[in-house]
């Protein structure tokens, strides 16, 4: 005897109230390989469940992988030059990096952490204004609503509920909007994960949530942060199918993360895909991976460079020549001339704008501190004319 | 200085919104509360409410009641029972152009959301230099004086008091709780909006279709950043806000019998800090005390202190002294009222406050 709920889930009855499992439950759980579509030969590897992207879509692609991984060479040159503070680099990742970015549609919001510069600038976002955040001139330098992408998130999976409200709000309005949300794996282990699937699931929200699994959380290998068979084996505990592919596979990327967009825009809800990759390179360039893993381990993942991988398949194909490469190579260098030469100009900074926006309206308190600082600032300027007089008047101010 | 022995001659000044009508209708402050949500979410399609047990319950101090049978549960609903899930898919909202007002059932289980309030919508518009604006609501049944148990009873406030980008504020009557949840619902900035547990079943003399009226037709004076004279005095000020403005009222009631002339001021919103009134009035009587439940150290009352005495240093006859709670957990239900700030306990600063000479 069985009854259905509201949820469309039978319950038993009897002695034990315990819901029955449905017969297809079980296809909320992941391959059990990682979805591929190109080996790290670059040979086609056909999976029945997800269509190759076109050849046209590949090659678009495959132009944005060899600008990221120019992207991600220039930042780390100008993080060792002194014009940037930090870079946390997604070098070996960047097929996920342009997948994420390329299967959005416009009205769609992508929701990146702090390493998915590479996605953020694919998206359509000003370089120089994404690494407004890295130079240090301010936390967010872009308009988050120009190409609807969320600020990099620093602090770990808090951006995942964001990205579930602005779901919920899409959806409650009837609009189509499906938002890509990225964490790595360490991200995983947080609360905000976990709350962020199970809203996500429990409202039915079209929201797709984006792993990079790339083995580390700094110095933490992911044998330390979980031993479920897989990251995407999670989906399933919160009720929304999960998913793994190569994440070094840029046309598996984008059949996978395609699919579950699609899914999502129809109305089937939310999913968990964990992409396998592998940082290439330190944590960032604070960071001394030599402490925590060898190089033997990094040398393996060589091979399965995904940029490499893209170009031997596609030239396998005669879709890219020597002369195509060649152009896309310039498009890359003319990205990161652009972002040389920004970084290398100081932007001015304007001290007062730190008490600009804290509200919408500055208090009381703020304009007195913002009037403090620009005194202080003043006086400086005029080094001079602040002597006797100033000393003078503080006397004064002290005996009112 | 020589202790002036006239009682004030009345209470309740510098409010200009009283209702005209002479008919005696009563509202307690949950209803008030009620009524400002529902009023809200009339006004305005993008006022959601979400929290837990919200929904068909109406939340467990029925703040909430009646709002999903008038307005579906997509506009007031249920949610997982996650309070972080719960802050941070309003920011999403909230980016989204929704106005979500959610509940932290009682104040000490808002800290799991701890992170989302202080990382995110506290500074989620001065990180994108005000593109993005979190209009935000996160009501907190706060503070003690219920007999609740541990957890239950918290006063939390000095903890989003002390993050820059937040409106907090704690209303303590009836027409304060109405005007100032409909102020907060249409504020650009995030707002926590404490809510003494204790004073939910108080009552005034309130019609609530006349104070929507009043806020509807822009008439109801602004009370984020004002603070205001519950009671007018001339000997002593003492400063207050949300669970205390009674206590306080009382003390300076039974001051009044004993000769002496005590001012009330009711803070209402201690994020912005009405530092004008505080100081014109503390400038006016030459004393001071400043009662809050929470703990003292490092303290709302402790920042009060330190600003009263930078801009009255010249007019203070005495130290300004604090009645707060001790520095301890917050006690048992059997315990509390040896904690809680008390008429006396006020008496005695108020007698400490160095009035021989």
């Amino acid at each position: 005897m069985s009854a259905v709920t509201n949820q469309g889930r039978e319950h038993a009855t009897g002695s034990a109230d315990a819901p029955a499992l449905q017969s297809t439950d079980s296809a909320l759980l992941p391959s059990a390989r990682p979805v591929q579509l190109v080996d790290p030969d670059g040979h086609h590897t056909p999976d029945e469940r997800y269509p190759s992207p076109s050849d046209e879509s590949l090659l678009g692609a495959y132009g944005r992988l060899v600008a990221g991984r120019r992207i991600n060479d220039q930042a780390n040159a100008l993080v060792r030059q002194g014009r940037m503070a930090v870079y946390p680099s997604s070098h070996g990742q960047e097929a996920c990096q342009v997948a994420a970015a390329v299967v959005l549609r416009e009205e769609d919001w992508l929701f990146p952490t702090y390493r998915d510069t590479v996605a953020v600038i694919t998206r359509g976002v000003d370089p120089l204004e994404v690494f407004t955040l890295l130079r240090g001139d301010w936390h967010s330098g872009y308009d988050p609503y120009e190409h609807r992408v969320a600020t990099q998130a620093t602090p770990l999976a808090t951006q995942l509920l964001h990205a579930v409200g602005m779901a919920h709000a899409a959806k409650l309005r009837g609009e189509s909007t499906v938002v890509l949300a990225m964490c790595g794996d360490g991200a995983t282990s947080e609360g905000d994960f976990h709350e962020a699937l199970n809203f996500a699931a429990v409202f039915h929200v079209p929201v797709v949530f984006f792993v990079q699994n790339n083995e580390f959380a700094i110095s933490v290998p992911l044998a330390s942060q979980s031993v479920a068979p897989s990251l995407a084996h999670k989906a399933i505990g919160y009720g929304m199918p999960g998913e793994r592919v190569d994440g070094n596979d840029l046309a598996a990327l984008l059949a996978v993360l395609g699919s579950a967009v699609s899914r999502a825009r129809d109305g089937g809800g939310p999913s968990l895909v964990e992409a396998h990759t592998y940082r290439m390179q330190a944590h960032t360039n604070a960071d001394d991976a030599t402490r925590y893993r060898s190089a033997d381990d990094v040398d393996r993942w060589i091979p399965k460079d995904p940029l490499v991988r893209m170009r031997s398949y596609l030239s396998g194909l005669d879709l890219l020549t020597e002369d195509g490469e060649a152009a896309l190579a310039a498009e890359a260098d003319a990205i990161a001339a652009v972002i040389r030469k920004g970084l290398n100009t100081d932007v001015e900074i304007n001290p007062a704008e730190l008490f600009e926006y804290v509200y919408a309206e500055k208090t009381t308190q703020l304009r007195e501190q913002a009037e403090q600082l620009c005194e202080e600032l003043a006086r400086a300027v005029e080094p001079a004319a602040a002597g006797p007089d100033s000393a003078a008047s503080r006397t004064e101010g002290n005996q009112r | 200085m020589t202790q002036t022995t006239e009682a004030p001659a009345g209470n309740a000044v510098g409010q200009s919104d009283t209702p005209t009508r002479a008919a005696k209708v009563t509202s307690t402050f949950a209803k008030a509360l009620n009524a400002a949500l529902a009023d809200a979410m009339e006004a305005d399609p993008a006022v959601l409410m979400f929290g837990e047990d919200v929904g068909p319950l109406g939340g467990v101090f029925r703040i909430t009641d009646g709002l999903t049978a008038r307005f579906g549960e997509e506009r007031c609903f249920d949610t997982p029972l996650a309070e972080a899930g719960i802050i941070g898919m309003a920011v999403g909202m909230a980016m989204n152009g929704m106005r979500p007002v959610v509940e932290m059932q009682f104040d000490a289980f808002a800290y799991p959301a701890f992170e989302q309030v202080v990382s995110h919508v506290a500074k989620m518009p001065n990180r994108t230099k005000g593109k993005v604006r979190l209009p935000i609501v996160i009501r907190i049944p706060y503070a003690g004086g219920i007999g609740g148990v541990e957890h239950h009873c918290d006063s939390s406030e000095a903890y989003y008091a002390h993050t820059p980008g937040l409106t907090v504020l704690a209303p303590a009557t009836v027409r304060d709780a109405y005007f100032m949840l409909r102020e907060a619902i249409a504020s650009p900035d995030p707002v926590v909006f404490l809510e003494p547990k204790k004073l939910y079943w108080s009552k005034e003399e309130v019609d609530l279709a006349d104070l929507r009226r009043t806020f509807d037709d822009g008439e109801a004076p602004r009370r984020i950043g004002r603070a205001v004279v519950a009671r007018a005095g001339t000997d002593a000020t003492l400063i207050t806000y949300g669970p205390s403005v009674p206590t306080a009222l009382a003390a300076a009631a039974a001051a009044a019998e004993e000769g002496r002339s005590i001012e009330v001021i009711d803070l209402r919103s201690i994020v912005p800090f009405d530092d004008e009134t505080v100081s014109a009035s503390v400038r006016r009587t030459g004393r001071a005390v400043v009662v809050a439940e929470a703990p003292g150290f490092a303290s709302v009352a402790s920042e009060i202190v330190a600003r009263v005495q930078e801009r009255c240093f010249h007019s203070l006859a005495a130290p300004v002294l604090r009645v707060t709670g001790f520095d301890i957990p917050f006690p048992s239900p059997k315990l509390e009222h040896f904690y809680l700030p008390s008429v006396d306990r006020i008496l005695d600063a108020v007698d400490d406050l160095q009035w021989e000479d």
